[in-house]
């Protein structure tokens, strides 16, 4: 195929690529997203092609490797089209059932279907599992339906159309004020009006403009950006595009993170196709606009998410921030106006283009339009990539989405926003996912990490931990964020093992106070969150920790002991066998004693005692009883 | 002795160079392409690199420790980054990590007397929907489990030694 060099040529294309396609010929696509590649994606990859040709169907099937799905728990996962039948945890034996009776027979094979947990039904099509049918997929809905790799699939399902809409039909101010109306806000974390940041950078003065694609997803727990750039990179380039057009630039740059290794190989080859394509370099579509596109991997360094810290990185520096303003519109890439938005904000352009800012913002709240991915993790259910209309809460994306907390826990908090983010309790569940009520309740909307914990999570350790982290990921620049951040972080270390003093709650509020408001970037401003909001609504906890150097959650190791109950133990010996520290004095028929100085709190004891005897206990902020005498051990 | 990079790569990057207005963005990559070429970035990496962007040293230095994924001191031929982000944490990340020191008798930071395999911590992998996780070089696995652990590692052991 030569250069495309007209809208009419790009159509005719796009008719000749859809009459190949036969809508009601049955399509087997394979999630083979990260997730799902390292558990086995390759292989059932490989089976299918070989039964595909063993039984003889290979005209009557097509199969396709798509991107991530976003049920990862269930993964690897085998769709087959028009139905849309799901079937989950596919193994490469499961593949010849699957042709034979499916393809064949249409016939459902039962035992890969998805087992509602609490009523015991299966659910036969994607859109039956609660997981998906909840969901509103605008912007992740692609993935499952084309090859990452292959631009007929995305010309298949609109692709570039939103551009050849632009670059024809649309003055660069017309598309600013499109993208202004949507009243779409960044989805990298700050959430800033995406049309007003174009139309700064589209304003100010300069021959030479950039775009910026921020891949650099670094927050523990997200990993939306990963699935849209891996398994859609088309709407990325896109988005990317138009938001060149629109400012007036005509070179982006791609940042994607160093381990994301996936998402620059699928990311390298649309590149290569759109550039051979026509879709990409000079007089595109012979609109007159050209665009080149380079792809920069980073090189390990949270900070460089951070729109400042990219920029320096990109330029061959280290990644560290500069104070704003000048804001990166104004002065960015080589002094020169650049717009950096991250990867989910430029996958939603197209669809803004394509359908208008009046159908955009029509879904949403009143301040937050469109829809948002969450990387739902941690205790519960249904781990996933989801993506809610802005407006759903948080009860309805963990418990109807996620399934709610595994086992017969108990929900305890949800963190949302990553590390800057901070951790809401059962009581603001009703929380709508929103910019600013998420802000008001003291957590934010971040880049869409949602982390679920339960009962016996502690949060004075979550707050410890996400301090642990960023004291590793601060650049050092700055000493309020340097400094701010590693006293605060040994406070709660104290705490976590019982070694905190009266006052150091105050201490903290202090110390949060400070770094917040005198860090030079987000990093820093944003570091206290995590303390802040989880004083804000445990702060019962911090006491127990600091007053009775007790843990409630009965999580922090140096504030529990292990403690076998002698009224209820059996002498049955399953934690004696179990435990790996030889901290167990037992026998047969004999009272079994934890040695404390022994004992690592690995808590293999409790787990291995059988519930109806239930003798092992966890004690924390009460001495640990006397232990009964050799010889008083003899039971019966 | 190996070298840091082939001619003909040295050629190419120093063409390319003149090709670009901000030479300097090449900087991670090319220290990259020695790290992939050497197994890591000794000093004669870094002023070779300084002088194929005409750039000084110190200023490729300051980039080449900023990241951790350039290895300024050598590492296994395997580098085993061991994820501590909050999913893998809280799903037994530290367990994960624990078993791996056990099994390769080493700390983090410290490298088998082989030279097959070091250790390192990082954060996040982005698997966190198959939380715990490690990467190996460039490689991603999840959900990982001790039985699991010990059949990669026994892999990467067949495969060094074939």
């Amino acid at each position: 195929m030569s250069r495309i060099k007209s809208p009419a040529e790009l159509e005719a294309f796009r008719k000749e690529i859809l009459a190949q396609r036969d809508p009601d010929k049955p399509c087997i696509t394979l999630c083979s997203g990260s997730a799902c590649n390292a558990t086995g994606s390759g292989k059932v990859a490989a089976a299918l092609e070989l039964e595909i040709e063993k039984q003889g169907v290979t005209t009557e099937v097509v199969s396709r490797r798509t991107g991530c799905h976003g049920f990862c728990e269930q993964g690897p996962i085998v769709v087959i089209y028009p139905q849309g039948i799901c079937y989950l945890k596919v193994q490469p034996e499961d593949i010849a059932e699957i042709i034979s009776e499916t393809i064949k027979k249409q016939k459902i094979v039962e035992r890969l279907l998805y087992v509602d947990p609490n009523s015991g039904e299966r659910a036969t099509l994607e859109e039956d599992i609660p997981f998906y049918k909840n969901q509103k997929r605008l912007v992740l809905g692609s993935n499952r339906k084309i090859d990452p790799r292959s631009l007929e699939d995305y010309l298949a399902v609109e692709g570039y159309q939103a551009l050849t809409k632009v670059l024809f039909e649309m003055t660069p101010e017309q598309v600013v004020g499109e993208v202004k109306d949507a009243k779409l806000r960044g989805r990298g974390g700050a959430g800033f009006p995406s049309g007003l940041k174009w139309d700064f950078a589209r304003k100010a003065p300069g021959d030479q403009k950039y775009v910026v694609v921020n891949c650099d997803e670094g927050d523990p727990g997200a990993y939306m950006d990963r699935s849209v750039m891996e398994g859609n990179p088309f709407a990325v380039l896109e988005g990317l595009m138009i938001g060149a057009y629109a400012i007036g630039a005509n070179e982006g740059y791609i940042y994607v993170r160093q381990e994301y290794p996936l998402a620059v190989a699928n990311l390298t080859v649309a590149i290569e196709k759109a550039e051979e394509y026509g879709l990409l370099g000079k007089d595109i579509l012979g609109s007159g606009f050209d665009f080149t596109i380079k792809v920069h991997r980073g090189a390990g360094a949270f900070i460089c998410g951070e729109e400042t810290s990219l920029l320096n990185s990109l330029e061959g520096k280290a990644g560290e921030p500069n104070a704003r303003p000048p804001f990166p519109a104004i002065r960015g890439l080589w002094t020169k106006p650049t717009n950096i938005n991250n990867v989910e904000t430029w996958a939603n352009i197209p669809m803004i283009i394509n359908k208008g800012a009046a159908f955009f913002s029509a879904i949403g709240t009143e301040s937050s339009k469109g829809t948002k991915i969450f990387s739902l993790v941690g205790k519960v259910n249904n781990t996933g990539l989801v993506e809610v209309p802005m407006g759903a809460s948080l009860r309805d994306i963990i418990f109807k989405i996620g399934g709610g907390v595994p086992g017969d826990k108990k929900f305890k908090a949800v963190q949302t926003g990553g590390p800057s983010g901070g951790c809401l309790p059962e009581g603001l569940l009703d929380t709508k996912v929103d910019f600013d009520e998420l802000s008001q309740a003291g957590a934010m909307m971040g880049s869409g990490g949602m982390i679920v914990m339960d009962e016996d999570t502690c949060l004075v350790d979550i707050a410890r931990y996400f301090l642990a982290f960023l004291s590793d990921e601060s650049c050092g620049k700055c000493t309020p964020c340097r400094e701010g951040i590693r006293q605060m972080l040994k406070i709660l270390t104290n705490m976590t093992k019982g070694l905190a003093k009266e006052g150091d709650i105050d201490l903290l509020f202090e110390l949060a106070e400070a770094t917040k408001g005198s860090s030079m970037c987000a990093l820093g401003k944003t570091a206290p969150n995590p303390v802040l909001s989880t004083l804000k609504h445990f702060r019962e906890e911090y006491e127990a920790h600091i007053n009775e150097k007790r843990c409630p959650s009965l999580s922090c190791k140096a504030l529990i002991d292990f403690y076998i109950d002698p009224e209820k133990c059996k002498g049955c010996g399953a934690c004696f066998r179990k435990c790996p520290a030889e901290a167990i004095e037992g026998g047969k028929k004999r009272i079994h004693v934890i040695v404390q100085d022994k004992c690592t709190k690995c808590g293999g004891c409790h787990e291995a005692c059988p519930a109806a005897f239930d003798a092992v206990n966890i004690l924390s902020g009460v001495p640990v009883p006397e232990a009964t005498p050799e010889e008083a051990r003899a039971i019966g | 002795m190996k070298k840091l990079l082939l001619k003909k790569e040295i050629d190419a990057f120093r063409l390319k160079a003149q090709t670009l207005e901000h030479p300097r963005e090449m900087v991670v990559d090319l220290l990259r392409a020695i790290q992939d070429h050497y197994g890591w970035v000794p000093d004669e990496g870094v002023e070779l690199t300084a002088d194929i962007l005409g750039v000084t040293p110190i200023e490729v230095e300051e980039v080449a420790t900023f990241y951790d994924k350039i290895y300024r001191q050598p590492v296994g031929r395997y580098p085993i980054h061991i994820c501590d982000s909050i999913c893998c944490w809280t799903r037994g990340g530290e367990e994960i990590a624990a078993y791996l020191q056990k099994l390769l008798g080493i700390e983090l930071g410290e490298t088998t007397a082989d030279g097959l395999f070091t250790l390192l911590p990082t954060c996040c992998l982005g698997g966190c929907g198959r939380a715990p996780s490690i990467m190996v070089g460039q490689r991603f696995h999840g959900n990982l489990t001790s039985e699991g652990l010990e059949q990669i590692i026994h892999e990467l052991r067949a495969e060094a030694g074939g």
